[in-house]
């Protein structure tokens, strides 16, 4: 169970095509991420709205291939 | 999610105000982000109920789908869900909790 730091750049693109991504691998296994996300798409939006944006950009994978990433969602 | 679930996690926001859904107990968390929020509430003197998601199966499923959030720990304080570990961390940080947690 894990998950490419590129998949998860790609995936987060997808659906947010403005996104500048900065992730980082935080125990170099795949598995335990941390990333700040910068998007228009978040301005207006609570931390809990923008959180979900980023959630269903992976498509079901948080919480599942994915287990830990640690989100940081900023207004551009 | 069944009714049944949906029920339990309905009277658990309803009779604890500050509950929190976790990986182990406030006393003994079973992982690094449920240990981080409990220690925050403890931090700030906060009663709290821990619910451990990891005793019942259909909880750890049901409150992901109750709550449309997909990983675990969740807050919810007066039956409002606040966030995940990185909402309630930076909200701890700008003073934001204190201030839902003092209005409760």
């Amino acid at each position: 169970m894990s998950l490419k730091l590129d998949e998860i750049k790609i995936l987060i693109k997808k659906a947010i095509p403005d996104a500048e991504i900065v992730i980082k691998d935080l125990a170099g296994d795949d598995n335990h991420y941390s990333a700040t996300i910068k998007s228009k798409l978040f301005s207006g939006k609570t931390k809990i709205e923008q959180h979900k944006l980023v959630y269903k950009a992976l498509n079901g994978k948080m919480g599942n291939e994915l287990h830990a990433l640690a989100l940081n969602t900023i207004e551009s | 999610m069944n009714e049944t679930t949906k029920k339990k996690i309905n009277d658990l926001i309803e009779k604890n105000e500050i509950c929190l859904f976790m990986k182990g107990t406030p006393d003994v968390p079973q992982c690094g982000f449920s240990l981080a929020i409990s220690n925050i509430l403890k931090h700030l003197n906060v009663k709290f109920t821990g619910i451990n998601v990891l005793e019942d199966d259909d909880l750890r499923q049901g409150i992901k789908q109750y709550s449309d959030w997909p990983t675990i720990p969740q807050l919810y304080v007066k039956k409002k869900f606040l966030g995940g570990c990185d909402i309630v961390k930076e909200m701890f940080e700008s003073g934001e909790l204190q201030k839902v947690l003092a209005n409760k």
